[in-house]
């Protein structure tokens, strides 16, 4: 598997504004570093601005006046892509037609001129760890979604990139597909160790495959953090609804305390304000027995780790609160506990 | 019955119409090797007057042939790469050219001729070369070339095609030549194809831009039209044809094949 391994650049992006020539504003000023190997992931609803960023470190589109690209400290902003040594993974995949399988891995390195036996070596190995044995010789109409997929991939690694860019690999596959290789380009990006960038709107890809996700919104940065602190301390009410099923609930603040409606919580932080908006997770509201049936208290317990892909093995529950409802996470297996509280839950 | 009678009906309606377009053709060809048209095919068949066509003016079909050759290369040279520009700028200027390669097409060629004669009539060796005429055929092709070559490229993603052999690390010219041209063969082929057809044809133009020297094949033909007699005419019109017909068929052929990819 060590194709590529500790063959990465870190990123800089310093002040990457984008606006278009038709005035549109894509990106607003934004600093972002990325350190060597690391996988981050660029997350967040069309048109937020992530494929704009993207394409400015891959060398696609110029930045506004001002703003810099540097890898490995050197700035590349007026490095056209051809010579950034990037590996790119376009949504639509961008196989040449007229060129076989082999042929289109091989390419790149038919550019820098490797030769024919080095080239053949290299396809055989990036063949093999793509799981596309036995193609080769296709033409790309010849293939399915997910070879071509594997093919891009492919392609994009097969010249030692220092940095590794995909534009929403998996969204032009099924779901089913669509989870499954997921969990081999995890596995695959680990293996490799090149500084990678992905850019996706799925939640699901971006817990699974990020060290660290930039959540977007509009052209701005909403929160950097690690797949956990995105979860559990989303810093605004966008990433708070973005990731995830989250209950927000705005509740006044009596001496100190978050009123809810079902009983009081101290708040975290500035208590001088007269209410704040609260977010809580259907998995962190445990629900107990031992009150009447209306009364539902909040028990705080953000225990566990737990990725968004899980969540399908859950039942969301609502439950109707004073104010509006309220989401719980409910157990399958727990169907005797279900049982015994279907009365207190009055769905 | 009745499904019958309306296809009997149909059938012979399309053969009546063929027979229509067909029979002077036949009959064009029939005179061009009868020893005497006016006394008919009985009086023999020959091939002295297609052997007289090519003995008087095998120098303009050679000419012809050159002319169109020629015309093929610089509508390649340009008309592709011109297209790739169009298609990936876009933009209003991009529409603004597009629109005026196209408008020889509306033009009648009397008028362009006329325009060329006017500005470079004086430059008396360019008047007098085939080049003069070159740039004619050059100004009447280039939108066939550059239509036909813009509408592939509208069925396939240029750009991101591009961008991903740009990120593999390909120059602008490598990738132009390694993946964008393979990509419009198709219609790169239909475009030369009509381009050295027409090329073949044109007569309004090259009629207005001629010299005696520079006679083209369709030139020559109204001057033999107009002072041989109707056999060495109609030979003549046999050895355009020949000439013509297989072009024609490996267009249609090439557009079946585009058709079914």
């Amino acid at each position: 598997m060590n194709v590529t391994a500790g063959h990465g650049a870190s990123v800089r992006i310093e002040c990457c504004g984008k606006t278009f020539a038709d005035g549109t504003r894509a990106l607003e000023s934004a600093t972002l570093d990325i350190a060597r190997g690391e996988t981050l992931v660029l997350l967040g609803p069309s048109g937020c601005g992530k494929t704009t960023m993207l394409r400015i470190i891959a060398g696609l589109e110029l930045p506004d006046p001002g703003g810099k690209i540097l890898f490995d400290d050197k700035d590349v902003t007026s490095v056209a892509i051809e010579r950034r040594n990037v590996g790119m993974v376009f949504q639509s995949y961008a196989l040449f037609p007229n060129m076989t399988v082999a042929d289109n891995i091989a390419y790149g390195l038919k550019i820098r001129g490797v030769g024919k036996n080095e080239r053949a070596v290299r396809v055989a190995e990036l063949v093999a760890l793509t799981n596309i044995t036995g193609l080769e010789n296709r033409r790309i109409d010849q293939l399915s979604g997910g070879q071509r997929q594997r093919v891009a991939l492919a392609r994009a690694v097969a010249i030692r990139p220092r940095i590794l860019l995909l534009d929403e690999p998996l969204t032009a596959l099924d779901a089913a597909l669509r989870d499954r290789l997921r969990g081999e380009l995890n596995r695959l990006l680990r293996a490799l160790g090149i500084t990678t960038i992905y850019v996706t709107h799925d939640q699901a890809e971006a817990m699974e495959l990020g060290d660290r996700i930039v959540v977007m919104r509009k052209g701005e940065i909403a929160q950097i953090g690690t797949p956990r602190e995105i979860y559990f301390t989303p810093q605004n009410r966008f990433v708070a609804e973005f990731i995830g099923a989250a209950n927000i609930i705005e509740a006044p603040i009596e001496r100190g305390d978050l009123v809810l409606p079902g009983g009081r919580q101290p708040t975290g932080g500035d208590a001088s304000q007269p209410g704040a908006v609260a977010m809580i997770r259907p998995e962190s509201i445990a629900i107990r027995s031992g009150f009447r049936s209306r009364q539902m208290r909040f028990v705080s317990c953000l225990r566990r780790t737990e990725s968004q892909c899980h969540l399908a093995q859950f039942t969301l529950r609502r439950f109707r609160i004073s104010i509006s409802s309220l989401r719980v996470r409910w157990p399958m297996a727990a169907s005797t506990r279900q049982r015994r509280w279907s009365a207190a839950s009055r769905r | 019955m009745r499904d019958r009678l309306i296809f009997a009906g149909q059938l012979l309606f399309t053969i009546g119409v063929a027979a229509f377009l067909v029979v002077p053709v036949v009959l064009s060809i029939s005179a061009g090797v009868t020893v005497n048209y006016f006394r008919g095919i009985s009086s023999g068949v020959t091939l002295q007057w297609v052997a007289q066509v090519w003995n008087l003016y095998y120098d303009t079909i050679l000419l012809s042939f050159l002319i169109a050759f020629a015309t093929l290369v610089v509508t390649l040279g340009i008309g592709v790469p011109a297209a790739y520009a169009l298609h990936t700028r876009g933009g209003r200027l991009s529409r603004l050219i597009e629109e005026t390669i196209t408008l020889p097409i509306a033009i009648p060629g009397l008028a362009i001729a006329l325009a060329l004669l006017l500005t470079y009539g004086g430059f008396r060796s360019f008047r007098t070369s085939w080049l003069f005429i070159l740039t004619g055929h050059v100004i009447f092709t280039m939108p066939f070339m550059v239509r036909s070559v813009m509408a592939v490229f509208a069925t396939i993603d240029v750009k991101t095609l591009d961008e991903g052999a740009a990120s593999l690390g390909a120059s602008p010219a490598r990738r132009f030549l390694d993946v964008i041209v393979p990509n419009a063969a198709p219609g790169i082929l239909a475009g030369a194809l009509m381009v050295v057809t027409l090329s073949l044809g044109e007569f309004n133009l090259t009629w207005m831009l001629h010299t005696p020297l520079t006679k083209t094949l369709p030139i020559g033909l109204a001057d033999s039209y107009a002072s041989m007699r109707l056999e060495v005419a109609s030979a003549y019109t046999l050895i355009f044809f020949i000439m013509i017909i297989p072009l024609l068929v490996a267009m249609q052929m090439l557009a079946d094949q585009g058709a079914r990819k």
